[in-house]
């Protein structure tokens, strides 16, 4: 372990260890604008020069590793000049038009001018103008600003896996560029306007919207997918602005999905602000109290076996509680959270959690995917992948159609039924997982979601037994969920209860009039023309697929206009706190229900939201430890049988529209135009 | 002045035969075997006891260098590679040693590589010398076919490979890493440093790159010997060099001497004298475009070597002596290489990004008078702000000749700059 003196503070790091990170161990901080902790280093930008005694040069800090016995100086008169001369390059081209900026009050080298630049400049030529680029629907260029420092270059190619962007030109003609402008196809695009340091990327969504110090700042979870990504939700007013990522090592590390982030304007289309009843055969805006009137009428002393509640899948715990316990006051047990009829079994965790933990993936040196696309499913699980990938030693193969997952495969084929020659050692590549040391599997959706779901999933079960994926102390058994509620309504047990139908029954039965009413919390992903005859609630936040069947609407909350508990993927308990309220009559969902079950007479025993969680931490424990991922007891689970051959079909076809919100929303129907669709390929090409 | 006897390039000006029968003829691949069978210690110890330094620019220590290699093959590979990018302005002595003498070239990379232990060796050639890359190439081929490299080079039992790579036209390739990075197929700039070369190289692995000269010079070294050659020039600045003299004199040459050679003396009797005479004379720049722009009165009496014009704040650079009479505009020939360099810079750090076009921007005004007299002081600023603070030395390089024409050329500049402002004032009044 070297040990060395930064400004009078002596210091013992590993080795290897640079001296910019040995001063921030000690609080001493140098600036910077290249140096990014998850990036690779590129020294490029200068900033961090420090003075090292007996180094003729200043060094730059960020690249040069400690030494044993060496003597730094962050504020010694050569690096303080340094610093200042490197801060007037960066100056003399820059714009400093930070008045009209959307990075100001926010940028890296607004605040570092500030600490360390002069107060006037001695460059009196004409500063250099740079064309801006397309980049995609979601990032803004304004390319003049540009400082080169290359970060957004090295995201692009290290994290998310699209050597897209890159640096034409030389000298002060270097001009960062996406490869013949188009746009930047990467799921987490969206990041490089984190990382710029200054304002040359920003979002375009948000462009002139709002000033950083105008906006309220709330910690909130994402629920665009089941990664349960730990966002920032920034509020003006009565609307959300926009989303930024917020630090998870366990999660999400620093970044966030492209759809998680700009989905959000979807919030403000579409939306159901007030109740509504079904007349004459068109929906009719309605007061809180005519709604459940019209409820109790249909509903009040029906057998319960005729009534049904499904589920969708960004709902919050505390509203599927607050259902499940309505459903069992009214003698139904037709529950399921599983909308798309996934064969997960809820009475074995370990079943149907992503079992090794999203931060487990970096142990992991050999990968099964079966009839998962993560890259467009949980595009910030994918990219942990991709990083355990860039560190070598990973294989994986994947059962599936072939994809682009940003990082080598090898693909065994697209019939499912080649899992169980896997399982009974036949195919060869059980023997790269049982050489791994800690092996997973990861199965999706499109897998589960087959008729042969749970064969599949027995299947998968047996690969796991067979070939060591479970063993002391590593658990690589993962499901990977594409829908955020999906594991927290597993926990709290909103399956079928004795004698219950799940949703393919629910359907079924509604169809043929056995089931008379059905109860929609959030469901919208099912094919709402199975619902016959039946009376439909539809309890939810946009005018989506499910509110255009329902007889009654009940106007609930986004994720962002309530507090609520969600469970990723891995099990992990997060809660995200309201950020806005909601619009017009809306109420959060699970005080709809509560009051709801008091006009049926069947008062459900909570009367604020400590309650709820109480009595999700009673039904589960495992609810109580929020932020915590419980290790899930491995048990016997699954019915094995034949799993027919051929494909899957996967859950998210265009990852830009999965969800109500971001149906609803206008940037996502511009990006589902320019990567789905192929918009700009059209407009910026070099025909005609 | 150097004896015939004692030249290393002896078909510098290509009047005889380059190809294999006339370099042996001249005493190429004579005892090859001999030398490698005196081991790589050996080598690396008479390389060192030669006093050589690079030929490139830098003038490290060659055989120092050459030991800086692992000395044990590992899994990872040796590389050596050739820096043959001749891009400085004003050098032109590799590109005569690689249509000329391709042959010197060709066996000291054999026994380079023998010495450093890697069995591969990259030369990388300047994209924009066609015909130099194509000698260079048929004396490749020769050597294969005669067995002098190959499988079984000279016959000793080690396996070498030779490679040529024409690069596609960039000054900042003739950057060691930068030129690795170019030959790994990337773009070419810069790495950092650390990890050096030595260590981290080529495709990651240890690699050395030396200059053409350095490595055509080395097989008659060992081959006459470390004290003939350390015989020629000062203690610290040993040996023949190949001095590339330009401008206004009246024989422009390359032309071969011993080092630490007075450099009145180098263009008295090589180049027939500054034209009009030594009392025409201007300045020098002694050692390719960026280094330090010497005037008359250092001129002379200054040697020629690393040392000697190390202690005038200018340095030996490449040897190429660009020589500027007095009807030399200093102040716009000096823009030109600052403009060069604004067109050179990679991009890659800030300092140099941005400072070069600053300087060179600044140095038109100049040329013209259009500035202010405090702008030379900012100017001299902005050079050392550059200085020291990149990831390479295009920085230093660009920063350089500005620094020496503000300090040999202040007047100049001032008297200009008045002149551009009597100038404006008179035709104010006559407006």
């Amino acid at each position: 372990m070297p040990k060395l003196t930064i400004d009078g503070i002596a210091v013992e790091v590993p080795p290897n260890t640079t001296i910019l990170q040995a001063a921030e161990s000690v609080g001493v901080e140098i600036p910077r604008f290249c140096y990014h902790d998850r990036l690779s280093i590129a020294g490029n930008c200068r900033m961090c020069l420090v003075d090292v005694e007996k180094s003729p040069k200043p060094v730059a800090s960020c690249a040069m590793p400690v030494g044993e016995g060496m003597v730094v100086h962050t504020k010694s008169e050569r690096a303080n000049k340094a610093r200042g001369g490197v801060m007037e390059f960066l100056l003399i081209n820059h714009p400093l038009d930070c008045p009209i900026c959307d990075q100001a009050g926010e940028c890296d080298l607004q605040d570092q001018a500030m600490a360390y630049g002069f107060d006037r400049g001695s460059f009196h030529e004409n500063k250099r103008a740079v064309r801006d680029k397309y980049m995609g629907p979601v990032v803004e260029t304004v390319m003049t600003r540009c400082i080169h420092c290359t970060r957004c270059v090295r995201f692009a190619t290290e994290v998310a896996g699209v050597p897209q962007l890159g640096a034409t030109g030389r000298g002060e003609d270097m001009e960062i560029t996406t490869y013949l402008e188009g746009a930047l196809a990467s799921e987490l695009s969206g990041n490089v306007v984190d990382l710029c340091p200054v304002g040359a990327l920003t979002s375009k969504p948000y462009a002139f919207n709002a000033r950083p110090w105008e906006l309220r700042k709330t910690e909130s979870v994402d629920v665009m997918d089941a990664v349960g990504t730990n966002v920032r939700l920034d509020a003006r007013g009565r609307q959300v602005m926009r989303v930024l990522p917020r630090v998870n090592e366990d999660v999400n590390e620093e970044w966030l999905a492209d759809k998680s982030r700009h989905a959000i304007d979807g919030l403000r289309y579409q939306r159901l602000d007030k109740p509504y009843i079904r007349k004459n055969g068109k929906l009719t805006a309605a007061s809180w109290d005519e709604a459940f009137a019209a409820i109790i009428a249909k509903v009040k002393g029906m057998n319960g076996a005729k009534i049904a509640a499904i589920a969708g899948d960004t709902v919050d715990a505390e509203a599927m509680i607050a259902l499940k316990d309505l459903m069992t006051a009214l003698g139904s047990s037709n529950l399921d959270c599983r909308q798309d009829g996934a064969a997960l079994d809820a009475s074995v965790r370990a079943s149907y959690l992503f079992n090794s933990t999203i931060a487990g993936i970096e142990q992991a040196d050999a990968i099964l995917i079966v009839g998962a696309n993560p890259r467009k499913e949980a595009p910030v699980l994918n990219a942990r992948i991709r990083k355990r990938y860039l560190r070598g030693g990973l294989q994986v193969a994947v059962i599936g159609d072939a994809q682009d997952l940003t990082y080598k495969l090898e693909n065994l084929g697209a019939d499912a039924s080649i899992l169980a020659k896997i399982a009974d050692g036949s195919h060869p590549f059980a023997a790269t997982l049982k050489a791994a040391k800690k092996p997973m599997i990861i199965v999706g959706m499109a897998a589960l979601t087959r008729t042969d779901g749970a064969a599949i999933l027995a299947a998968a079960k047996s690969v796991a037994d067979n070939c060591g994926v479970v063993k002391d102390g590593w658990n690589g058994f993962n499901v990977l969920h594409t829908a955020a509620a999906r594991v927290g309504g597993l926990d709290l047990g909103f399956v079928p209860g004795a004698g219950g139908k799940d949703v393919r029954g629910i359907l079924a039965g509604a169809t043929s009039g056995e089931i008379e009413v059905v109860y929609l919390l959030g469901a919208d992903e099912i094919d709402t023309a199975k619902l016959g005859k039946a009376f439909v609630i539809y309890q939810g936040h946009h005018g989506d697929r499910g509110a255009h069947r329902a007889d009654v609407v009940l106007p609930g909350a986004a994720y962002t206009e309530k507090d609520g508990t969600y469970v990723n993927t891995e099990g992990r308990v997060q809660r995200g706190l309201r950020a806005v309220f909601a619009p017009g009559d809306a109420r959060e969902d699970w005080t709809i229900i509560r009051a709801l079950s008091e006009k049926f007479g069947k008062t459900l025993p909570y009367d604020n939201i400590a309650q709820v969680r109480a009595r999700l931490a009673y039904v589960n424990p495992t609810f109580a430890g929020v932020d915590k991922v419980m290790p899930a007891e491995w048990k016997a689970f699954g019915v094995s049988g034949a799993i027919a051959a051929g494909g899957f079909v996967y859950p998210v076809q265009n990852y830009y529209m999965t969800d109500p919100i971001s149906r609803a929303s206008r940037t996502m129907a511009q990006c589902t135009e320019e990567f789905v669709l192929g918009g700009s390929k059209q407009v910026t090409g070099t025909h005609g | 002045m150097l004896a015939d006897k004692d030249r290393i390039f002896t078909n510098l000006y290509g009047r005889h035969d380059w190809r294999l029968a006339g370099a042996r003829a001249r005493g190429d691949w004579d005892g090859t075997k001999e030398i490698l069978d005196m081991g790589a210690d050996w080598i690396i110890d008479e390389m060192k006891r030669s006093g050589l330094r690079g030929r490139g620019g830098a003038g490290f220590p060659t055989g120092l260098k050459w030991s800086f290699m692992p000395k044990t093959e590992s899994d990872r590979p040796h590389y050596l590679v050739v820096n043959a990018d001749e891009g400085e302005p004003g050098t032109c002595k590799d590109r005569d040693m690689l249509r000329f003498d391709p042959h010197k070239l060709v066996e000291g990379c054999l026994i380079a590589s023998f010495a450093m232990k890697a069995h591969a060796c990259y030369i990388y050639i300047r994209g924009e010398f066609y015909n130099e890359a194509s000698n260079l190439q048929v004396a490749i081929d020769e050597a294969y076919a005669a067995g002098l490299i190959g499988n079984n080079a000279c016959g000793s039992g080690w396996k070498f490979d030779l490679y040529l790579h024409r690069g596609a036209g960039a000054y900042i390739c003739g950057e060691e890493t930068a030129l690795i990075e170019s030959l790994e197929g990337k773009k070419g700039q810069p790495r950092l440093k650390p990890p050096f070369p030595a260590g981290v190289g080529l495709y990651g692995c240890p690699t050395t790159v030396n200059n053409v000269e350095s490595i055509a010079v080395a097989p008659t070294i060992l081959r006459r010997g470390a004290s003939w050659f350390s015989s020629f020039g000062r203690p610290n600045n040993a040996g023949t060099k190949v001095f590339c003299i330009s401008g206004n004199v009246n024989k422009p040459c390359n032309v071969e001497d011993a080092m630490s050679i007075p450099l009145k003396e180098l263009i008295e009797k090589h180049c027939g004298g500054v034209r009009g005479g030594w009392d025409n004379l201007q300045a020098i720049i002694p050692g390719g475009a960026s280094v330090p722009v010497l005037p008359k009165s250092i001129c002379d009496t200054v040697l020629m070597d690393f040392d000697a014009l190390r202690d005038v704040k200018s340095g030996l650079g490449t040897a190429a002596v660009m020589v500027m009479d007095k009807s030399v505009d200093i102040v716009a020939a000096i823009a030109r290489l600052s403009a060069f360099y604004k067109h050179e810079s990679c991009g890659q750090c800030t300092p140099c990004r941005e400072g070069t076009g600053w300087l060179a921007r600044v140095m038109k005004r100049m040329v013209k008078g259009e500035a202010t007299l405090s702008e030379i002081d900012m100017l001299e600023q902005v050079t050392y702000q550059i200085e020291g603070h990149t990831i390479c030395a295009l920085g230093d390089a660009a920063a350089w000749p500005v620094q020496g024409l503000i300090r040999h050329f202040r007047p100049e500049l001032e008297r200009r700059i008045r002149d551009y402002r009597d100038a404006k004032t008179r035709d104010k009044a006559a407006a």
